[in-house]
């Protein structure tokens, strides 16, 4: 016989949910009893929850004594504090200002991580958004009242604080990680000092340091806005972690793919910029978005050095003698509030991840 | 006589305590098309490689087209633009499309516009026998494939010397021969200086104008294929034909 086989399609395996469960669930002793022990787990946890938090909750209620007549979750005082712990300290009647900020600065966001706006005008949507983020925030001309930037807080704030922080850390660590794999012995040891330096100190160090040591520096009369010295801490910090992140991407690039690009007479940034880094920063997509999301929560420290982000605007509510003692429903408020974003970078790096897979590379 | 395009005067390398390259002299003719063999290990891959400094040389001279080749940036990428080189591994970038890594040395090395970059990709895909491969990446082709793109990569480059660096080793056998047909027509085109290393003697025997056998670091013998094969003067040549050539 000189035909070929034809192919068959794969055995069909028993399917169906008894199937499933059987497989998944209680194919081995040591799997049933992982199993038994999850649902008592179950048990033992989510009623009480339920009945905590939706059952017993009060949603609505005029004064805490109302709350606290009942067991159960205190939402009302949400309702009544939400304005501060989103916006801190900011005018109350001029709040609509720091929530289109907040907006327009989660859309830059999301437009960005679109690929089909990953061209040369990203550049001009983020100016002309940051701008409208400056004018809505500071205000002082259309007739907006001047806010002061030591009163802004809230979400805004820590939107602010992460973002400029990832955007301006980014080019700073892969310059930092080129560096420290330079030939130059002087540009090397500057990118080495710098990223160990900055590792082996803690990032509440260096907001005290920003906050508290660099007034002591710098020359009479000369100061550094308070908000502007944090996010500088935060964007040296994030710079030295993001720079270790990517070396290890580029210590994954194969040897010849350096000397393919060299060969064809590419210029050194020319090399980097669009044969290697494409590469290497691609690998490192899951470390670095855990990174961006590290970054994002650390930007609530600077509650240490009085700023008002989300987080001290929040242990700040907590304060008003007429609703004390409801912290476990405000910060399960914020948590929640931080979930939705950093669940949103993890979601997106995994479908990034995909779209970018262009076959197992040689 | 015209001036040699390539010139190797006294060449010495060292890895280490390992002298890898030994007072080597070599000059290349215009046009001239040489195949390098021997021993692995022998310093034949090193040698091209200084060629287009992909290594460097630590005692000697190499001059190619009339630059010498020296630290000087400038001159590695000019030179760089002249000489082709294709590797054992391809060295295709992954990223990139078979069309895109045919475009990109034309588009930011030679400043072309990106039209006239891809009629030229078309142009040498079709010489190598792939043009429907064009939007593929690398990844999807198969080995004998991605040689020939890595070809066409370098031919883009409109370059007057090609190096080429074992370029079937990493093949599986059914696809040497599609990878060395595309070699056999570019040299019988006729113009290019080729710097073949490699183990195929049909190839040599087939193109070559000079054969040069390579050992310790050394160039042991050098001769035209027929004279080569028929009949070796060295005896480690003897010994590494009878090894070859079974």
């Amino acid at each position: 016989m000189s035909s070929v086989s034809e192919s068959l399609p794969p055995p069909t395996t028993a399917t169906g949910p008894v199937a499933w469960v059987r497989d998944k669930l209680f194919s081995s002793p040591l799997n049933t009893v992982l199993t038994l022990l999850s649902v008592w787990l179950l048990l033992m946890t989510l009623p009480p929850l339920v009945e905590w938090g939706l059952i017993n909750a009060h949603f609505t209620a005029a004064t805490s004594a109302e709350c606290r007549a009942s067991p159960g979750a205190c939402w009302a005082f949400i309702g009544q504090k939400y304005r501060f712990i989103l916006f801190g300290i900011y005018p109350y009647d001029e709040q609509w200002r720091p929530l289109l900020a907040a907006i327009i600065l989660t859309s830059l966001i999301v437009v960005s991580c679109m690929r089909r706006f990953w061209k040369p005008r990203l550049v001009g949507i983020w100016a002309v958004g940051l701008t409208l983020v400056g004018i809505l925030m500071w205000g002082g001309v259309f007739g907006l009242t001047y806010v002061e930037n030591t009163n802004w807080g809230g979400l805004p704030l820590t939107l602010i604080l992460a973002t400029f922080g990832v955007a301006f850390a980014f080019p700073l660590g892969v310059l930092l990680a080129l560096g420290r794999r330079s030939r130059m012995p002087a540009i090397k040891t500057i990118c080495v000092v710098y990223i160990e330096l900055i590792r082996g100190v803690p990032l509440i160090s260096l907001l005290f340091m920003s906050s508290v040591m660099l007034p002591l520096f710098l020359p009479e009369g000369f100061t550094i806005d308070k908000l502007l010295r944090a996010q500088i801490a935060i964007i040296m910090f994030a710079a030295a972690y993001i720079a270790e992140v990517v070396r290890g991407g580029l210590q994954a690039i194969p040897k010849g793919q350096y000397e393919g690009a060299d060969s064809l007479g590419l210029s050194y940034w020319q090399k980097m910029g669009l044969v290697i880094l494409p590469q290497a920063l691609k690998i490192v997509i899951p470390p670095m978005v855990s990174l961006f999301i590290a970054v994002f929560k650390d930007t609530s420290l600077v509650v240490i050095i009085g700023i008002f982000d989300l987080m001290n605007a929040t242990k700040t509510s907590l304060v008003d003698p007429a609703w004390r003692g409801f912290s476990i429903e405000a910060y399960l408020f914020i948590s929640a509030i931080y979930f939705v974003f950093c669940y949103s970078m993890s979601k997106y790096s995994q479908q990034l991840e995909k779209q970018l897979a262009t076959g197992h590379k040689r | 006589m015209a001036a040699p395009i390539i010139e190797l005067q006294q060449v010495n390398k060292w890895y280490g305590e390992f002298h890898v390259l030994k007072n080597i002299n070599l000059s290349v003719a215009r046009g001239e098309r040489i195949v390098i063999c021997g021993p692995s290990g022998s310093g034949k891959s090193t040698m091209i490689r200084c060629i287009n400094r992909l290594e460097e040389h630590q005692r000697g001279h190499i001059i190619v087209d009339g630059t010498e080749l020296t630290n000087d940036l400038k001159n590695i990428e000019a030179i760089r633009r002249e000489v082709g080189m294709v590797f054992q591994h391809f060295n295709l970038f992954p990223h990139l499309t078979v069309l895109e890594n045919l475009t990109l040395g034309p588009i930011w090395v030679l400043k072309k516009p990106k039209a006239e970059a891809e009629a030229t990709a078309m142009k040498y895909l079709e010489r190598v026998r792939i043009p429907e491969q064009a939007k593929k990446y690398p990844g999807q082709l198969s080995g004998g494939q991605q040689q020939r793109v890595a070809i066409a990569r370098s031919l883009c480059m409109n370059p007057k010397i090609m190096l080429f660096d074992e370029p079937t080793s990493a093949l599986d056998p059914e696809m040497v021969k599609e990878v060395l047909d595309v070699m056999i027509q570019l040299a019988e085109e006729g113009g290019m200086t080729m710097l073949c290393v490699t183990h195929e003697m049909g190839f040599a025997k087939a193109v070559a104008h000079r054969v040069i056998f390579m050992d310790r670091g050394e160039i042991v013998e050098q001769n035209k294929p027929d004279e080569f094969f028929a009949n070796p003067q060295n005896e480690r040549t003897k010994l590494f034909l009878s090894q070859i050539l079974h």
